[in-house]
């Protein structure tokens, strides 16, 4: 383990958990399946409408566009073969943040990582956080494998808000899950506002997603993804400290 | 500048492999492994759905002031075949109710018949596998009944309902288990919002099988069959939809 001393030390730490990686990438083809073949699933019937019924005669609240086929699983139009891809990849999703969750509380990935304080949700705090992501800092030097605030944030609104949204919402769609649940049919206002609810936090996720690789690739991508594989991440030297 | 590069390198094989997977997707959804895992999801849906849901537990019923304006078709919206048209001039007078296969007792019910039974009237939610809704209120005996009547034999696992129309020539039917047979919600219908059904929706009666899609609820029902396996109805998925175009049996979501 020892470093020779030709070289300056390089430090590494384990920044991820095994439960962590496992979940990532298993999430990372989940997300992916879903929001190709939820697209194609909505080819079928591209208008959203609030409230409990809504139908060709009814007024939706958005016409959306019919998604290309570059978007869709599969590429072209197959809604009983979407639904094939959804389905099963939504036991996936629900069971894997079920997992996820169990694991994180267990080896306190939760509590030591995700956790807020109130100092760091302070707004004097949050802007100095914006400030070092437009200069591309994203680790305080001296704690360098804690997330930083608006990582923080936005992990626990997608793994705590946005993933248990989309889960509820999808069930609300199922007329059978209605009958076992009404409670569903309550928390939504109705299965079309739930529809349109599914939609709108997929399409946060995709955001979420988005900025997630652009800020892999800003940080600096082979540590990144190394830290995600073998949970071994590379400590930047303090006085680089504003490289990405 | 080689980290520039580097990032345009990441970005670039970042938009090719997203393409490649999609085009993999294809692929994986038409043979092999992943093909055989995702249509696994129907077995497990139902199962887990099962699992958690009581057997008479009921969908949700609504109030007469929430119901849809305008209640779409879908589907066939008039089967158009001689036979049918015949039976539609003479308003029906003439169509028998068939309920045969695994029973002790077949019978052969006329729409007069079939009026003439107790009814059961609901205002449901009706939700079609495209992603639409509609709220109709639906008027007709509880097909669990009427089963009995007629006698399950112990091997029966399936009531079949062959429909009047044709898709291509095919004719359309569809099938569920006794738990959802014997479900209270689970009609006959021959009325729709307090009138007689109409040729769009399945005239003279169809099947309402609330906690599942549209497509479970076959139109223009001609002959319900109660069997001990599906292997040998049409070609053994269970349904038209399931047939010739892979559609999940189980269609509680």
């Amino acid at each position: 383990m020892a470093d020779s001393g030709d070289h300056p030390p390089r430090r590494s730490i384990c920044r991820h958990t095994l439960a962590t990686r496992i979940w990532h990438w298993v999430n990372a083809v989940t997300i992916f399946i879903m929001i190709g073949s939820g697209l194609m699933i909505l080819n079928a019937h591209p208008h959203l409408y609030w409230g409990h019924y809504g139908a060709n005669f009814d007024t939706p609240w958005i016409d959306l566009p019919h998604w290309p086929g570059w978007l869709t699983i599969p590429s072209s139009y197959n809604l009983a073969l979407a639904r094939r891809w959804h389905l099963t990849f939504a036991l996936v999703l629900a069971f894997g943040l079920l997992f996820f969750m169990v694991a994180s509380l267990i080896n306190r990935h939760f509590q030591r990582d995700l956790r807020l304080r109130r100092a760091e949700v302070a707004p004097r705090h949050l802007w100095a956080d914006i400030k070092a992501h437009l200069a591309f800092r994203f680790s305080d030097p001296d704690r360098p494998g804690a997330y930083n605030t608006l990582q923080k944030l936005s992990y626990v609104a997608v793994i705590f808000v946005l993933i248990p949204v989309m889960i509820l919402s999808g069930l609300t769609m199922s007329p059978g899950m209605d009958a076992a649940w009404p409670w569903l049919i309550d928390l939504f206002g109705g299965r079309q506002s739930a529809r349109s609810v599914h939609f709108i936090a997929a399409a946060l996720i995709a955001g979420f997603v988005t900025v997630h690789l652009a800020l892999v690739i800003l940080a600096g991508v082979w540590n990144e993804l190394r830290s995600m594989i073998t949970g071994r991440w590379e400590v930047e030297d303090a006085d680089r400290g504003e490289a990405a | 500048m080689s980290r520039f590069l580097t990032r345009r390198a990441a970005l670039t094989g970042l938009a090719v492999g997203a393409g490649g997977l999609l085009t993999g997707c294809d692929k994986l959804g038409n043979e092999g492994p992943v093909r055989k895992f995702i249509f696994k999801g129907d077995g497990w849906n139902r199962g887990l759905q099962r699992l958690i849901t009581s057997r008479d537990a009921l969908a949700p019923e609504f109030r007469p002031d929430q119901m849809s304006p305008i209640f779409r078709s879908n589907g066939t919206r008039n089967p158009n075949t001689q036979s049918y048209n015949a039976h539609a001039a003479a308003d029906f007078s003439t169509w028998r109710l068939k309920i045969d296969g695994r029973v002790a007792r077949p019978l052969s019910l006329s729409m007069a018949q079939l009026r003439s039974l107790p009814a059961r009237s609901q205002i449901t939610r009706h939700d079609c596998v495209e992603g639409w809704s509609a709220i109709g209120k639906w008027t007709g005996p509880r097909l669990g009944p009427l089963l009995r009547h007629a006698g399950l034999r112990d091997d029966a696992r399936y009531i079949v309902f062959h429909c009047a129309d044709r898709f291509g020539g095919t004719p359309y039917y569809e099938s569920i288990d006794l738990v959802d047979a014997f479900h209270p919600q689970t009609i006959l219908a021959w009325a729709m919002n307090d009138h007689v059904l109409s040729v769009p929706h399945g005239a003279p009666v169809r099947l309402r099988v609330e906690r599942q899609l549209g497509y479970k609820h076959a139109k223009y029902v001609e002959r319900i069959e109660a069997v001990a396996s599906l292997d040998d109805i049409g070609r053994g998925q269970g349904g038209y939809w399931e047939d010739v175009a892979d559609y999940d049996w189980y269609a509680g979501i």
